[in-house]
């Protein structure tokens, strides 16, 4: 039998907002969390433009040892998860005693890497590396850190899959308690800010270099684009089986109707249009969803030529006839990476819930792909039911998730 | 230069308060390391990079067996540089 999946909780810890009241009113303003920052010019950098968020305090709020293995964007996902376990009212005795699961899209922790490496090269001597980088170090170290300290007994595992890690990490929780094997996995991605994590990146010419108006670097569709602008921080999702959830009687934020997945099957970093095309064609026919019943897209456009054009193309071939509103919030945001696909479902979430779709800020001009579709430039106050929120990456995986308003 | 032994215990003292967040009160000569003041193995892998940072030497986890109580790693270290 299989089980209906809603969602019940909710946090975030993004370059818009430290939580969810706050990121709804900087996607209802179209505020941009886009700095230029000058370290990353002094060391070598192409840009110097990034999105930030301060670095979480938690010294007086977890002990050292659940401190000292925890990266910058496990920090970040602690306070996220915090604020989804409180929205969802699940307390302490509610995780000691069931099996919660976790399932965290994260698919590097560079920093720790570097610093550790640094130690080593200095002093010749691996013990004085301490005990907490391996624990930092590690792709998975976002679930293994947050379910020592939340005490979780469920399924406990990373997903690394790109830029669609934190859409895949939902989408494989969805599908473990659509088949009863879990009831409550909490869900999300993370992503750390700093230059360590984006050199390489950097390295590829994929980064805007417009570096004298920040805010207005990262424009997802339009004509003007040079490039995306790295971000991160973290998000939070509470999954949980329709049961459980009624039978506890928790909020219901959204229900998962249906993820699809597919990989390109070709280049290793540039996209196509075909994999994205049948991830969503598997996303709206697992959910026995159709087109013209998707009523905004949140689309993975990062503000480059190629990717925006290839999935414009995508939604156009699968939307044409209903032309549901497309945004991009990285406009806003930057790209949040490993987070993004778990991110931008609570952005969604947030609009879906307050009748507004965010503006693709900086949307301007439209490129011959994406004037084929209907990109909003400024705040549309208008209710909708059912969105779909395209992840993809490196590798060319791609992952369309399908959520609708709750109704019983 | 040697260091008096209040000296070091002081510097102990501090660095156990702020490097591995023993509480104050926790701190008395009788408390054992494990037990009393909750270090385990990971903080002693910390505690091996603090001493060599703050003392100028390294830790043997040899020699650490036969240390239990603060007092016995008072003693440890007030040994280990005074005779360096």
């Amino acid at each position: 039998m299989n089980h209906r999946v809603v969602i019940t909780g909710m946090g975030i810890y993004s370059v818009i907002g430290k939580n969810l009241d706050e990121v709804r009113d900087s996607l209802y303003k179209g505020k941009s969390g886009i700095i230029l920052d000058s370290h990353r010019k002094e060391i070598g950098f192409r840009s110097g433009l990034t999105g930030m968020v301060e670095r979480p305090l938690l010294k007086g709020i977890l002990d050292r040892r659940l401190r000292v293995g925890l990266p910058v964007q496990g920090e970040y996902a602690y306070i996220s998860t915090l604020e989804a376990l409180k929205t969802s009212n699940i307390d302490d005795d509610f995780l000691h005693s069931r099996e919660v699961g976790i399932l965290f899209g994260n698919d590097s922790s560079a920093l720790p890497v570097v610093e550790s490496t640094d130690i080593l090269r200095n002093k010749k001597d691996t013990m004085m590396i301490g005990s907490g980088y391996i624990f930092q170090s590690m792709n998975s170290t976002v679930s293994m850190n947050l379910s020592v300290i939340f005490k979780l007994r469920g399924v406990n595992f990373t997903v690394s899959g790109a830029c669609a890690s934190g859409s895949h990490a939902i989408g494989i929780g969805y599908l473990l308690i659509r088949q009863g094997l879990q009831e409550v996995i909490i869900c999300g991605g993370a992503q750390e800010i700093n230059p360590e994590a984006t050199a390489s990146f950097d390295a590829l010419n994929a980064f805007s270099i417009r570096e004298s108006e920040p805010e207005k670097a990262s424009r997802p569709f339009d004509r003007d684009r040079d490039g995306l602008v790295p971000s991160g921080g973290a998000a939070t999702l509470i999954l949980e089986s329709y049961e459980s959830a009624i039978k506890r009687g928790a909020t219901i934020y959204g229900e998962i109707v249906s993820y699809g997945f597919s990989s390109n099957g070709e280049h290793i970093s540039l996209p196509n249009v075909d994999g994205p095309v049948r991830a969503m064609q598997m996303a709206l026919k697992e959910g026995d969803i159709r087109s013209n019943e998707i009523d905004y897209i949140s689309a993975h456009a990062t503000s480059t030529v190629a990717g925006d054009s290839n999935e414009a193309q995508a939604i156009d071939m699968l939307f044409h006839d209903s032309r549901p509103l497309v945004s991009s919030t990285k406009s806003m945001t930057g790209h949040e990476m490993w987070m993004g696909g778990a991110s931008e479902v609570i952005y969604s979430i947030l609009m879906m819930r307050n009748s507004f779709v965010a503006p693709n800020i900086n949307f301007e001009n439209p490129d011959e792909f994406s004037k084929k579709l209907n990109i909003p430039s400024t705040t549309q106050s208008v209710g909708f039911s059912t969105f779909l929120s395209n992840s993809f990456g490196f590798g060319g995986t791609n992952s369309s998730l399908i959520i609708r308003k709750f109704t019983s | 230069m040697k260091m008096q032994n209040d000296e070091i215990i002081r510097k102990i003292n501090q660095l156990l308060i702020d490097e591995i967040e023993i509480e104050q009160d926790q701190i008395s000569p009788s408390a054992e390391l494990k037990k009393d003041l909750g270090i385990d193995s990971l903080d002693f892998v910390d505690l091996f990079v603090i001493i060599e940072n703050n003392f100028g030497f390294k830790l043997k986890a040899e020699e650490m067996a036969n240390v239990k109580t603060l007092q016995d790693f008072y003693n440890y270290i007030g040994n280990k540089v005074n005779s360096n």
